[in-house]
């Protein structure tokens, strides 16, 4: 029999050690578990500060015993290489572990158990928990807005339609393939346009017209987003090449473009577009507000997107400029088939970053008096009927933003990838 | 016009106050292959780069084809096109195959149709033993594949005179010589060629002439016979003591 030294485990004698350690944690755990899921405290005998601190102290205990070199367990050894590997890191794991299992029941509690959904009236919310009774009568407003109800299948079909034309793309033709650059850039956002003029605001076609003051939620969310997305690229990418440029006019032109709208903050601009652009306009020329936000917030993120972009045809060895002047090449030819190719795969996940930071941007143009969903968020939670649940609606526009934006990061992600080669 | 291909008239070029050319005079005849060597800063790469201007000079005159390169030469890259160049680093585009890197300028630039383009690419990339390789990416390829396939790109453009700019100088010395190999069948089929180098073996295979370069300056001239059997500065005897 060998000597046991509890201060030295080893594997000598292996399954004392384990078995000891792996009970010791399992109290640990096991007593954390029981006060948070059920109130019930194990160790109340014990003064309060001990008592306390006890699940830890034999959490720390536990994986030092199991903290055995060479045990020849291979999981085990795994733990104590990465987790477990002294005792510093062995109070942080339980640290984890410990918030985890106390902040499950409070949340758990507020987003389900305790949570009500049933009803039509804010009387139907009796729970502690969130209120989505709230979220369930005021869903349709959060997605169009203010649109008239009977109309809004003209939003439905506008997006389904948009949505499947999408997909154009995983059409394995040959043929099509040639022309999908072209669709994506130019065709594709005219057919939206189109859509979204004759369906959306329509005012011809014997659709009834309905302005963009009643626009609103998550659809205009997505008008705003996607029209932005599509205008503050191409001119991103000229002010870039338009930095770098030879020529003094065109060059100065564009770094004074892009300080100016990066010195100033969004919210300004809004508030200009809709309140000093109209005085400069001819008396009868009239430009939708919704058409004014959608340029000012394009010029404002192509001053970023243009940086971005900036940055990835400065990573370029002058190598490449060399090799396509050599052949022949003039100024666009060797951008648009040697350096924007290069330069933009490059910066694809700066402009993710930019084209997320414009999404969550777009709450801002509530200044103009357009409100989509955050700004139907406020609109709903000042309602005299629907006082105090603005905790709800915020939660429910986070998660809606996060799908967003964590759909877009996986997009950007695969698209890495997908053009990723070796240099 | 008479067969000088190239004429270079006391050419200077300063890079800020540090003059890297000085009073350059050099004419090169079609089909003649000069080999230009000489000390690292002597200024040889900035000469090979200003006959297809990639580099501009300041003071003098340089000829290219009957073309002078000046300031407001609008068809410059008409020119560049006639004037192949192949880089010490590649310069290999890396989001292109290799065939697409041979294409891309005969398509685009010269306006040929794809087919002929790819035909014209394979047929070079023959020549120069990669044939096999057209499909892959230049990130896939040895440095000596890779030197090799930027000269078969250079060589889709049909130029009328190749520049080396240190073509081997990059490479493991046992790639060295297949990317040698290349050039001398380059040079036996009657290219005019222009080649930065201290491969000196090449230069006394094939270079009609043989040119030192020192401090910006042409020191020394000859014929490669002479250059290597009597060179007549000290400072080219130094050279070749060293590198020889």
């Amino acid at each position: 029999m060998n000597k046991i030294n509890f201060l030295k485990p080893d594997n000598q004698n292996l399954s004392i050690y384990l078995y000891s350690g792996s009970f010791l944690f399992f109290i640990a755990v096991l007593d954390v578990f029981l006060g948070s899921f059920f109130g019930m405290n194990i160790t109340s005998f014990l003064p309060n500060f001990i008592s306390f601190l006890l699940p830890l102290i034999l959490g720390i205990i536990g994986l030092h015993l199991i903290r055995i070199e060479f045990s020849g367990i291979r999981n085990l050894d795994l733990l104590n290489k990465h987790i477990n590997t002294n005792i510093f890191n062995a109070a942080l794991t339980l640290l984890i572990i410990f918030t985890v299992i106390k902040s499950i029941p409070p949340i758990m509690s507020w987003f389900i158990i305790d949570a009500n959904i049933t009803g039509d009236t804010k009387e139907a919310c009796t729970g502690s928990g969130a209120c989505w009774t709230y979220i369930k009568i005021w869903l349709n407003r959060f997605i169009y807005g203010m649109y008239p109800n009977e109309l809004q299948w003209r939003i439905n079909i506008s997006f389904i339609l948009l949505i499947g034309l999408a997909f154009v793309g995983l059409i394995p033709s040959e043929k099509i393939k040639k022309f999908l650059t072209l669709y994506y850039v130019v065709i594709y956002p005219i057919i939206a346009f189109i859509l979204i003029y004759y369906l959306i605001s329509g005012g011809s076609l014997g659709l009834e017209w309905v302005e963009t003051g009643a626009w609103g939620g998550l659809s205009l969310t997505f008008i705003v987003s996607f029209f932005c997305l599509i205008f503050c690229f191409p001119v991103g990418m000229f002010l870039a090449l338009g930095r770098r440029s030879q020529l003094p006019t065109v060059r100065y032109i564009s770094v004074g473009f892009i300080e100016f709208w990066r010195g100033v903050p969004l919210i300004t601009v809004l508030f200009m577009s809709s309140v000093m652009f109209p005085m400069f306009l001819p008396e009868d020329f009239f430009m939708d507000k919704l058409v004014r936000v959608i340029i000012a917030i394009s010029l404002f993120e192509a001053a970023y997107v243009a940086e971005v972009i900036r940055g990835g045809l400065q990573a370029l060895p002058r190598g490449q400029y060399d090799a396509a002047k050599s052949l022949g090449m003039g100024y666009w030819k060797m951008h648009i088939f040697v350096i924007l190719p290069q330069a933009l795969k490059l910066v694809i996940p700066g402009i993710a970053n930019t084209f997320l930071a414009l999404v969550k941007d777009t709450p801002l143009i509530f200044v103009v008096g357009l409100l989509e969903i955050v700004g139907m968020l406020n609109l709903a939670k000042t309602n005299p009927e629907w006082l105090g649940f603005a905790m709800e609606g915020y939660v429910f526009a986070a998660i809606i933003f996060w799908i967003i934006c964590y759909a877009m990061s996986k997009y950007s992600y695969n698209l890495e990838l997908k053009y990723k080669t070796e240099r | 016009m008479s067969d000088k291909i190239i004429q270079m008239e006391n050419v200077n070029k300063w890079f800020g106050d540090f003059q890297v050319l000085k009073d350059i005079n050099l004419e090169v005849n079609q089909k003649q292959k000069i080999v230009v060597c000489g000390p690292s800063g002597s200024g040889k790469s900035t000469l090979i780069r200003c006959i297809n201007r990639l580099e501009e000079h300041q003071k003098g005159r340089i000829t290219v084809d009957g073309n002078e390169l000046t300031e407001d030469t609008k068809d410059i890259e008409k020119i560049r096109a006639e004037v192949g160049m192949v880089f010490q680093q590649f310069n290999l585009f890396p989001h292109l195959s290799i065939l697409d890197n041979c294409t891309l300028a005969p398509i685009w630039v010269k306006k040929m149709p794809k087919k002929q383009a790819e035909e014209l690419a394979m047929k070079q990339l023959q020549q120069v033993q990669i044939a096999d390789q057209a499909k892959k990416f230049p990130g896939q390829l040895s440095g000596g594949q890779q030197q090799r396939c930027a000269i078969a790109r250079a060589l889709c453009m049909e130029p009328k005179i190749m520049l080396f700019d240190e073509p081997t100088s990059a490479l493991d010395p046992e790639m060295i010589k297949e990317v040698l190999d290349a050039m001398v069948n380059l040079a036996k089929a009657g290219m005019t060629m222009i080649v930065v180098t201290h491969e000196m073996g090449f230069a006394k295979e094939v270079a009609d002439e043989v040119i030192f370069m020192d401090e910006g300056m042409i020191v020394e001239k000859q014929p490669t016979k002479d250059f290597f059997a009597k060179p007549k500065s000290d400072r080219t005897k130094l050279f070749l003591s060293q590198i020889l």
